[in-house]
């Protein structure tokens, strides 16, 4: 499929499940009356149901989704690896225990930004200690083991702070930090996520080139005149920033990362530069398709987005490890 | 003119030198072949000139900043890397990355040439990460051309060559130099590299112990001391001739 | 905390005080000598390892009896006798560290841990379980069965007795037209009328919006349900101390914005089956005019 034609539809899949997203959900409020209440406040309820509960849902999923496909591009890009992804490279875990930390310790309720950029500092240190264990060429090997180990450290610690806090549901929640939902979020969520969002998207867009470059290696990239290691701190910013502000929200969704660079590298002519917007359009598609599904199939239980994704993504990643064996012995 | 030069270049590694005042300058017009056996230290002289290792000396290419570097000598790394599959008119497409804007006709154009150059307009569309290994050889050897800098520097870019490749190759690498450029390229096959280059560069253990035009550093001597084989080379009806005779 | 503490003093006073009297001043016969034949001897070292079980046995046992409760029931947040269990040494319900303390009865809830009662009753120690009160008539119950067991049974008939007083008060008091309340909670979760917190709601005069939707035993209400519910009064669980996500969806500002200043919170005397559900009642009812909620 020609770019030309992929952006728009990605963008009009986007659009239509934004649109899906604020008319799902456990109360059944007509389509008429759901669009007089957003965008004209007729209906009190409903006005609170639209702009209180749905939108921030909606808006969340889209952020959520757009952060983790770009972030799933930038990492593939940066390693040369096409099982590089957030949730199994271990920085989605690594900000959830950020997260978690924020919010035990009550500094989360002091200063709110302190969510955000204590997930962003735990993706930080997860990314570079990826860079360092699985080194700059990412060989799948080292890097799926290195972000086993890195996935189970955070883990743990994320379990044992909420095993230890005071209090009754904390323990309950290390599910919700594994898998995620966007379920009763609030527009205070899309503020504290959309600060960090923006500067993760701000530092991913000017590294198109370089991670195009990157295709030939670090040598030849850096002979082309890009400044590899300044290139590689964008993208390690960049995607820490986007995965962490997403999963202090919405905690560790897993795979979307993985599964639609995937699906879209072939429509982009596999260049790193287009594929990073395009994941990002398709990650927003498939996180709102999953938090719909997630409303349809259990409107009154929290059902976790992350098993949703988890359910289409591993396969995915089995194909991926099948194919990359083949590939590289 | 100069487009290459190395004044006493050295690197160690681990506290061990691998490169050893290296001093070497390399004019336009020049297809230099840079021989020597495994582990003597081409790889690294070729990466420490472009300044990618740091490294002690003075290196003309290492000095300048990357932008103009890249307009400065392109480089061909030894490890084929392309990580996804991307049209060959794209990944050769890449060399104009060195290039402000890197859209415009002139970049357009300059990637015919070099898909043209290495016979592989028939391919431009193909994905090349499922060409052969010896296609996607010629593709990396494309997209250095598409970057149109005056020095080449090239680490065994004809490895993995079919013979008609290998001659090719030399034959575009002759024709850069013709046009004003340069190529230093390391080589294994001593016969291509007495036959193609106008001068041979050896090294032994981090250092280059001869320098010149083929038929004074292929001599036996050197052969023997560097390689340590028994060979021949002579002056045939259309260029010099080497032959390999066996291990001493 | 202190009014808890004050309370349990006065209970305990009144309770030694009428230990020391005789056995049934009002008229209540006490146990029949068939029934004591049948009955365990009186138990000199009680201990309770469930938080509900913990404050029927502090309300009537004899000093001394009891000689440990559970270290929930040290926590004001969810004890009503916090301040007389601070007294007593707590365990945390484990086999080991009860049987140590040489109990002749232990009092469990049906849902303590069932391999520890199993560890328990296996080493000799007699556990009475009890399950969780739903409504007014398993309180009832739980007091004469705590009575009996403890060998209070006049303590037991007093406190019964003033409990019927405080119910028919209450129900006296209630409004004819009355408001419209959610209980929600922690991860959205609202109780019906088949459950304590649901019954002390209609102690208090209020209808359950859970009823109209569906929730008759309690369940998950989603955020946008309880919107159009539009209830008058929402009665949430104090918060817990340290953060929780499922907590989170009780700062939602769609709630806040549901019934503006019309959000109380419930306290220690709504989490057991005890007299002190009267009192949690009493205090909502109470509420009710300055809620704007009808007298």
């Amino acid at each position: 499929m020609r770019p030309a034609l992929l952006f728009p539809l990605l963008g009009l899949t986007v659009a239509l499940l934004f649109a899906g997203s604020l008319l799902t959900g456990p109360a059944a409020i007509g389509l008429g009356d759901s669009l007089a209440a957003l965008f004209r406040g007729e209906g009190e309820a409903v006005v609170l149901v639209m702009r209180e509960i749905r939108l921030p849902r909606a808006l969340l999923g889209l952020m959520v989704g757009a952060a983790l496909g770009a972030s799933g591009a930038a990492m593939q890009g940066l390693l040369r690896n096409p099982l590089a992804e957030p949730g199994l490279i271990g920085t989605s875990a690594a900000a959830a225990l950020g997260a978690v930390i924020a919010l035990q310790t009550g500094l989360a309720a002091a200063f709110p930004p302190a969510l955000p950029l204590l997930a962003l500092a735990g993706a930080v240190v997860s990314v570079l200690a990826i860079l360092g264990l699985a080194g700059p060429r990412g060989g799948s090997l080292t890097l799926i083991l290195a972000g086993i180990a890195i996935s189970a450290l955070a883990a743990a610690f994320t379990a044992l702070v909420l095993s230890l806090s005071p209090n009754p549901f904390a323990a309950s929640e290390i599910v919700f930090w594994m898998m995620g939902s966007l379920a009763d979020r609030s527009m205070l969520h899309v503020w504290i996520a959309l600060p960090a969002m923006l500067a993760g998207a701000l530092l991913l867009a000017g590294t198109g080139r370089g991670l195009d470059a990157l295709t030939l290696g670090e040598d030849a990239a850096a002979t082309l005149g890009l400044p590899v290691a300044r290139l590689r701190l964008a993208v390690v910013l960049g995607v820490a920033a986007l995965v962490g502000a997403a999963t202090a929200v919405a905690g560790a969704v897993g795979f979307v990362g993985l599964v639609v660079p995937h699906l879209l590298r072939r429509a982009v002519g596999a260049r790193p530069a287009r594929l990073v917007p395009a994941a990002a359009l398709g990650g927003a598609a498939v996180v709102l398709a999953a938090d719909i599904a997630v409303r349809l199939i259990a409107p009154d239980r929290d059902l976790k987005l992350g098993v949703l994704t988890a359910l289409v993504g591993a396969p995915f990643f089995l194909h991926l490890i099948l194919k990359s064996r083949g590939e590289r012995p | 003119m100069t487009l290459l030069a190395l004044d006493r270049l050295s690197v160690t590694r681990a506290g061990r030198p691998v490169l050893e005042g290296a001093t070497l300058t390399i004019g336009a017009g020049e297809v230099v072949g840079l021989i020597g056996p495994n582990g003597a230290g081409k790889t690294t002289l070729l990466r420490a000139a472009l300044g990618l290792i740091p490294a002690k000396g003075h290196a003309s290419l290492a000095a300048l900043p990357p932008a103009r570097r890249a307009r400065a000598a392109a480089f061909l790394p030894q490890q084929r890397d392309i990580a996804w599959p991307m049209p060959v008119a794209a990944v050769v497409a890449l060399g104009r990355v060195a290039h402000a804007g890197s859209a415009g006709p002139a970049d357009r154009a300059a990637v015919e040439r070099a898909l043209a150059a290495m016979g592989l307009a028939d391919l431009a569309a193909r994905p090349a990460t499922e060409l052969s290994g010896g296609e996607q050889a010629r593709v990396l050897i494309a997209r250095v051309l598409a970057q149109e800098a005056p020095l080449i520097l090239a680490d065994e870019p004809v490895a993995g060559l079919d013979p008609a490749q290998q001659i090719a190759t030399m034959q575009v690498f002759a024709a850069h130099a013709a046009a004003g450029g340069a190529v230093l390229a390391s080589l294994h096959d001593l016969g291509l590299a007495a036959r193609h280059c106008t001068r041979l560069v050896m090294m032994q253990a981090g250092r280059i112990v001869a320098d010149g035009p083929p038929a004074a550093v292929l001599t036996g001597a050197h052969l023997a001391r560097v390689f340590g084989i028994r060979a021949q080379l002579s002056e045939g009806p259309d260029g010099p001739l080497f032959q390999t005779l066996g291990l001493l | 905390m202190v009014r808890a503490g004050i309370l349990a003093l006065l209970i305990g006073t009144a309770g030694f005080l009428l230990w020391q009297g005789p056995a049934a001043p009002d008229g209540v016969p006490a146990a029949l000598p068939a029934e004591r034949a049948e009955t365990p001897p009186v138990p000199a070292r009680v201990v309770s390892m469930n938080l509900c079980t913990d404050q029927l046995a502090l309300l009537l046992a004899a000093p001394g009896q009891l000689v440990s409760v559970s270290h929930l029931a040290a926590d004001p947040r969810a004890s009503a006798l916090a301040g007389a269990a601070a007294a007593l040494p707590a365990n945390r319900g484990l086999a080991e560290q009860i049987f140590l303390m040489r109990p002749d009865l232990v009092l469990a809830g049906s849902f303590s841990n069932p391999a520890t009662v199993d560890l328990l009753r296996r080493l000799g120690v007699r556990v009475e379980s009890f399950a969780p009160e739903t409504g007014m008539e398993d309180i009832r119950a739980a007091i004469a069965r705590m009575g009996a067991l403890l060998g209070r049974q006049a303590e037991a008939a007093a406190m019964l007795a003033r409990f019927d007083a405080d119910l028919a008060r209450l129900a006296a008091g209630a409004p004819a037209r009355r408001p419209r309340a959610a209980l929600y909670d922690a991860n959205g979760w609202t109780s019906g009328d088949a459950s304590l917190a649901g019954q002390i709601l209609r102690l208090a005069g209020f209808d359950n919006v859970a009823e109209a939707a569906g929730l008759h035993r309690g369940g998950t209400l989603p955020l946008e349900r309880l919107v159009m519910a539009d209830p008058d009064l929402v009665v949430s669980a104090a918060r817990r101390p340290a953060a929780s996500r499922a907590e989170e969806v009780l700062d939602h500002p769609a709630l806040a914005a549901l019934a503006p200043g019309r959000h109380v919170t419930t306290g220690a005397d709504w989490v057991c089956g005890t007299p002190f559900v009267l009192r949690a009642a009493a205090d909502l009812a109470a509420r009710r005019p300055a809620l704007g909620l009808g007298g």
